[in-house]
């Protein structure tokens, strides 16, 4: 069973939808005790860093999260709270990847927030299995994590690297939405579910 | 490198597809949900749904469209038409929309915006600007209301930085001049939107051909360009559109 944390973070629907899709057996809950007990867990999330790790701690759910030894992929602002700082909202975040997520700087002449479809590379790690180097994936984001020992890839928004995908031991984070990203991103949730 | 979005438009009334959509592979050419899966399935970047429902006791079917929508697709979408406030956008966004658009509402209201990118997040609020071409304005462009029919008095490029400074995470531009011409895009005003705003413009209104999609993206500065009957008529083909484009030098998906 998967279990997605439920927390106020916008679009968990078009997750459940995806794994739907694949035939994954999941649901969406707060409750520790589910998400402990899980065989995988996905921390998706649309919204705001510090509402976000502030509905977290009031739950217990930051030290749950810490703890798990299953298989953990976090989406997009997922990913980033489970960095160790966050510059929206200057909040601390989950610490498990020790990473600072900084702002687009501004007045670079690239448009903020990047959204839209962008290529990843330098591939690896079993998320990336059988995808082809060069993929396209759709991003939806103003923050992001500077290039990293943990990315697991990376991408180019207008001559910024950065990293397009953390892992590190049983966790893993996306930047881009692998649930909006058709058939290279089915690849990327199938691969969780079958290849962590 | 970001790609250049593709996005057809699916005119919405009741829950089904309207305007001449006639596709012979589709079972039932006014199913949304089809003719959603069929673009999605030929490279179309995004989708956006435009609700054009008139009656009042109707408006909940964009909802079950919605949810059914995002069961079967897995690229992006927007709905938009006839939102007026938080509780429509709340309910769209539940049904699994990724973003959604105002228009007139936030014309009247631009408090509205605010509200919106606080409460669901810039990046799902589109503002949808209709411009109009107006010498007297100081950008050349008014803003309208209301499909067209109601002047604002406001400065389409004014508008559009207002929009951005309350938070619009993207800008869905629209030329009333061009908007069913087939006359190709607005080239000048895509491009005095998109290059003095710094969030993405999508073009909309008067693509006929695959040049007009070059020239709004090059000339244009466009991030991504919609279009309707084109698409639905089949008389651009979105797989050809786009090997067209990365012919031409532009990053396409």
């Amino acid at each position: 069973m998967i279990a997605v944390i439920k927390y106020n973070a916008g679009n968990i629907l078009s997750v459940m939808c995806a794994l739907e899709r694949l035939g994954a057996e999941a649901v969406l809950t707060d409750d520790p005790e589910t998400i402990k007990k899980a065989e995988r867990v996905i921390f998706p999330g649309v919204g705001e860093a510090s509402t976000a790790m502030r509905y977290l701690d009031e739950r217990g759910l930051s030290d749950v999260i810490r703890g798990l030894d299953q298989p953990f992929l976090g989406i997009c602002l997922g990913m980033q709270l489970m960095c160790s700082f966050s510059e929206e909202g200057n909040t601390e975040c989950l610490g498990i990847f020790p990473e600072h997520v900084r702002l687009f700087p501004k007045g670079q002449g690239y448009k903020i927030p990047h959204v839209g479809w962008n290529t990843v590379s330098r591939l690896s790690g079993p998320l990336f299995s059988g995808v082809p180097d060069e993929s396209y994936f759709y991003f939806v984001h103003s923050y992001f994590v500077p290039l990293s020992s943990d990315a697991s890839s990376v991408t180019s928004y207008d001559g910024l690297d950065f990293s397009a995908s953390l892992s590190r031991g049983n966790f893993y984070g996306v930047q881009f939405h692998p649930e909006k990203s058709g058939e290279a991103g089915e690849m990327i949730l199938r691969n969780f579910l079958e290849r962590t | 490198m970001l790609a250049k979005r593709i996005i057809p438009c699916l005119d919405v009334k009741d829950g089904r597809t309207v305007k001449g959509v006639n596709f012979v592979s589709l079972r039932d050419a006014g199913s949304a949900v089809e003719l959603a899966g069929f673009y999605s399935s030929c490279g179309a970047d995004e989708l956006v749904f435009l609700d054009i429902t008139a009656t009042v006791e109707k408006r909940d079917t964009i909802v079950s469209l919605v949810r059914e929508v995002s069961h079967t697709i897995s690229i992006p979408f927007t709905v938009g038409g006839g939102i007026r406030g938080e509780e429509d956008v709340d309910r769209i966004l539940s049904a699994g929309a990724d973003k959604i658009s105002v228009n007139s509402a936030a014309i009247r209201n631009p408090e509205l915006l605010e509200r919106l990118s606080q409460r669901f997040g810039s990046q799902c609020v589109v503002l949808a600007l209709d411009a109009r071409s107006n010498p007297s304005m100081p950008s050349g462009y008014e803003a309208v209301a209301d499909g067209g029919r109601t002047p604002t008095g406001l400065d389409a490029l004014q508008w559009a930085s207002e929009a951005e400074a309350r938070g619009a995470g993207e800008i869905l531009l629209t030329s009333m001049d061009k908007d069913g011409t087939r006359d190709g895009f607005a080239v000048d005003l895509t491009r005095i939107i998109s290059t003095n705003i710094d969030i993405p413009v999508i073009a909309s209104g008067g693509a006929g051909k695959m040049e007009d999609f070059l020239s709004v993206f090059t000339a244009g500065k466009a991030d991504a360009a919609l279009a309707a009957s084109v698409f639905h008529f089949h008389e651009i083909d979105i797989p050809e559109l786009k090997r067209y484009l990365r012919a031409s030098g532009i990053p396409v998906r």
